[in-house]
C-alpha cells in the first residue's frame, strides 16, 4: 500500500539515476527512457486503481505520524493527475526518441525528463506544503534545463524569461509558506486546514494576505490572466518533446496546486473565489484572442493553453457561489476538464512536431500541401484539434458542457458566455491551423526536408494514435470519468476521507 | 529585534524588485538572488529570534522548555538555501549564454519570441 504511494516517485529518480551512469551510451539511455516511463505508467494507474477501490490513502515517510514527518496522501484528484501523468510521460518517451536530435539526447534529455517527472508526481502526491515547495523546484530546475538544451537564440530569450518569472514565483511561494508556518506552527496540509480554520475566526485579514500570496504564486505557475506572458514566449522554443511534456503538465501543476490549497488548506475564502472568477473569465478570452494573432503552430497552441487554464480556474472560482450543486459541479467540471486537457494538448503539440518534421517549419504561411501529402495524419489532427474546439463526441465536449453547465447552475452569466465565446474562437483557431497546413497547396518556394522528414515518423506516429484513442474513449464514455472527477470533486468538498487517510497524530504532547 | 528584522526584509524585496525593473540583465540576475535572500530571510524570522535557548529535550521531559526558537524553520531556510544556490547558479550561466548567444545585455532588445 504504502509503497505504492511512493512508486510514482522513486521510479523516476532510479530511471534518472540509471540513465546518468549510462550517460556514455545514447541508446541505453533511450531505452532506459521508455522502460522508465512505461514502469512510471504501471505504477500510476496501480496507484489509482489502489485509490478507486480503497478510497484516499496516505504514507507518512520514514513512518513519521502525520503532523511531524512529511505525508504522501493520494486522493482521487491526485490519482487521477499521477496516472495522466504516467500516460504522457510515456508517450513523449516513445516520440522524443525519433524526435530529439542527437546531440540533445547525449547531454542529458532523458535523465532531466525523469527528473521532471519526478517533480510533477511529487508535487501531486505530497501531503506537505514545504514539500510542495521543494517538488516544484525539482520539477523547474528540470524544466529549466530541457528549455536551454542546444543553446539556440529563441531558446536562450525564452528561457531567460521562463527562468525569471518562475523564480520570482517560487520566492513567493516561500514567503507564503514561511508565513503560514509562522501562524500556526505546522505545514502538513491536512493539519493547516484545522489551524486555519481557527485562524481565520480571529485574524481573517492576515489569513487572506496569505492566500493571496500563495495565489499569486500558483498563478504565475498556472499561467493565469495578468502573470501569464512568460508562457507564449517561451514554450515554442525547445524540442518539440520537452514542450509538448510542459504544455501538457507544467501549467497544471499550477492548477493543481490551486484547487488543492484552496479546497482543503483555505476551505473558505470568498475573497479569493470571487476573484478567482474574474480572472477566469479574462483568461479565457485573453488567452484565445492572443491565440488568433499568431501564425506559428505551437505559437497558437501556447496561447490556448491560456485560454484553457482560464475554464479549469473557473472551476474553482464557482466555489463563491452559494448554490451547492453549482459548487460540486464546478469542482467536478475542473477536474474532467484538466484530465482531458493534459491529454489533448499534448498531443497536438506532438502533432505540430510531424508537421515540423514533414515541412521543415512550423510557421503557418511557409507550410501546405500536408492533407494531399499525409491524409492520416490530417484526421490524426482532427481528433484532438476538434476536443480542444469542444465539438462532440469527443472529451473536450463533455467538459466544455460539464464546466458551462456549472456556470449556468451558478447564475454567471457573463462567465458561461465567456466560456462559449472562448471555445468558438478556438474553433477558428483550430481551422486557421487546418486551412494553413493541411488544406492550402504548398505556398511557391517552400522547401520540404530531403527524403520528406520520414525517417523515424512511424514511432512519433505511435504516441499521437495512443493519445487520439484516449480522446475518443472519454469522448465516447465520458460517464466512466465523470464518475471519477465526480467522486475527486466529493473528496475536494468534503475533505473527511484526505484527513481520515492522513490521519493526523495530535495526541498529548503534540506541539 | 523583531522590527530591525521586518525593516530588512522588506528594504530587501524592496531592492530586489527595483533590480528586476532595470533592463540589464545582470542586474535581472542580482535582483533575483536578492529576492532569494528576503524570502530565506523571511523564513528564518518566523521561527522567533531568541538568543542562548537552543530546543533541547531535557532528561525525563518530552518537550522542549518553553520559549526556545522554533527549530525547524532553521532546517527549512537551510533547504531553501541550497536550491536558491542551484538555481542562481544556473541563472548566472544562463545569463551568460544570453549574453552570449544575443551579443546585448539589454532586455528590451531580447523581442525575438514575442511577437
Amino acid at each position: 500500500m504504502s509503497t505504492l504511494l511512493v512508486l510514482p516517485v522513486l521510479i523516476p529518480l532510479v530511471s534518472a539515476a540509471t540513465s546518468l551512469v549510462a550517460w556514455r551510451s545514447e541508446r541505453a539511455q533511450r531505452a532506459i527512457g521508455v522502460a522508465g516511463t512505461g514502469a512510471l505508467l504501471a505504477a500510476s494507474l496501480a496507484l489509482a486503481n489502489a485509490v478507486v477501490r480503497e478510497g484516499a490513502i496516505a504514507t507518512g515517510m520514514g513512518g513519521w505520524p502525520a503532523p511531524f514527518g512529511i505525508t504522501f496522501v493520494a486522493d482521487m484528484l491526485s490519482a487521477l493527475m499521477v496516472a495522466v501523468t504516467g500516460l504522457m510521460g510515456f508517450a513523449v518517451a516513445v516520440y522524443s526518441t525519433a524526435e530529439v536530435d542527437r546531440e540533445r539526447r547525449s547531454f542529458g534529455f532523458y535523465p532531466l525528463l525523469h527528473v521532471l517527472l519526478m517533480g510533477v508526481c511529487g508535487a501531486f502526491l505530497t501531503g506537505d506544503l514545504f514539500n510542495l515547495y521543494v517538488c516544484f523546484e525539482i520539477m523547474l530546475i528540470a524544466s529549466f534545463v530541457l528549455l536551454a538544451l542546444g543553446g539556440e537564440r529563441a531558446q536562450m530569450e525564452g528561457a531567460l524569461k521562463y527562468v525569471t518569472l518562475n523564480l520570482v514565483s517560487s520566492s513567493i511561494f516561500l514567503a507564503g509558506v514561511g508565513l503560514l508556518y509562522g501562524m500556526t506552527g505546522t505545514l502538513n496540509m491536512a493539519h493547516l486546514a484545522e489551524r486555519v480554520a481557527e485562524l481565520s475566526l480571529t485574524h481573517p485579514h492576515l489569513v487572506t494576505a496569505v492566500a493571496g500570496l500563495l495565489l499569486v504564486s500558483f498563478g504565475i505557475k498556472a499561467g493565469v490572466f495578468p502573470l501569464y506572458f512568460w508562457l507564449p514566449s517561451s514554450y515554442h522554443t525547445p524540442p518539440v518533446s520537452a514542450s509538448a511534456i510542459f504544455a501538457g503538465l507544467l501549467t497544471k501543476v499550477g492548477v493543481y496546486a490551486m484547487i488543492r490549497v484552496f479546497t482543503l488548506v483555505f476551505a473558505d475564502v470568498a475573497s479569493v473565489y470571487r476573484l478567482l472568477l474574474w480572472v477566469a473569465g479574462l483568461t479565457m478570452v485573453a488567452g484565445v484572442l492572443g491565440a488568433v494573432s499568431q501564425f506559428n503552430v505551437r505559437r497558437i497552441l501556447s496561447f490556448h493553453i491560456i485560454s484553457q487554464i482560464g475554464y479549469m480556474v473557473m472551476g474553482l472560482g464557482l466555489l463563491a457561489s452559494p448554490n451547492v450543486t453549482a459548487r460540486r459541479l464546478g469542482l467536478i467540471a475542473a477536474v474532467f476538464y484538466i484530465v482531458h486537457h493534459i491529454v489533448v494538448k499534448t498531443n497536438l503539440f506532438l502533432i505540430a512536431g510531424v508537421v515540423r518534421r514533414l515541412r521543415g517549419t512550423e510557421e503557418l504561411k511557409k507550410t501546405g500541401g500536408l492533407l494531399a501529402d499525409a491524409p492520416w495524419l490530417a484526421a490524426l489532427f482532427l481528433v484532438p484539434a476538434f476536443s480542444l474546439a469542444g465539438i462532440p463526441p469527443l472529451s473536450g465536449f463533455w467538459a466544455k458542457l460539464a464546466i458551462i453547465r456549472a456556470g449556468l447552475e451558478a447564475e454567471q452569466w457573463f462567465l458561461a458566455g465567456a466560456a462559449i465565446f472562448a471555445g468558438l474562437l478556438t474553433l477558428l483557431s483550430m481551422i486557421k491551423i487546418w486551412n494553413e497546413a493541411f488544406w492550402k497547396p504548398l505556398p511557391e518556394g517552400a522547401t520540404v526536408p530531403a527524403g520528406g522528414g520520414r525517417a523515424g515518423l512511424v514511432v512519433m506516429v505511435a504516441p499521437v494514435v495512443l493519445l487520439a484513442v484516449v480522446t475518443i474513449l472519454i469522448g465516447l464514455f465520458p460517464q466512466a470519468l465523470l464518475e471519477l472527477a465526480g467522486q475527486a470533486g466529493d473528496q475536494l468538498l468534503d475533505a473527511s476521507a484526505y484527513h481520515a487517510a492522513v490521519d493526523l497524530a495530535t495526541g498529548p504532547g503534540a506541539p | 529585534m523583531l522590527l530591525v528584522m521586518a525593516l530588512v526584509i522588506g528594504g530587501l524585496y524592496a531592492t530586489a524588485v527595483y533590480l528586476m525593473l532595470r533592463r540589464n540583465i545582470v542586474k535581472l540576475l542580482f535582483g533575483l538572488m536578492v529576492l532569494g535572500y528576503a524570502s530565506n530571510l523571511l523564513l528564518f524570522t518566523v521561527g522567533g529570534l531568541v538568543r542562548g535557548k537552543p530546543p533541547l529535550v531535557p532528561p525525563g521531559a518530552t518537550a522542549p522548555p518553553p520559549g526556545v526558537a522554533d527549530p525547524l524553520p532553521q532546517a527549512l531556510v537551510l533547504t531553501a538555501i541550497v536550491i536558491g544556490f542551484a538555481l542562481t547558479a544556473f541563472a548566472a550561466v544562463l545569463v551568460k549564454r544570453v549574453y552570449k548567444v544575443t551579443c546585448t545585455d539589454d532586455s528590451d532588445a531580447l523581442r525575438m519570441t514575442d511577437s
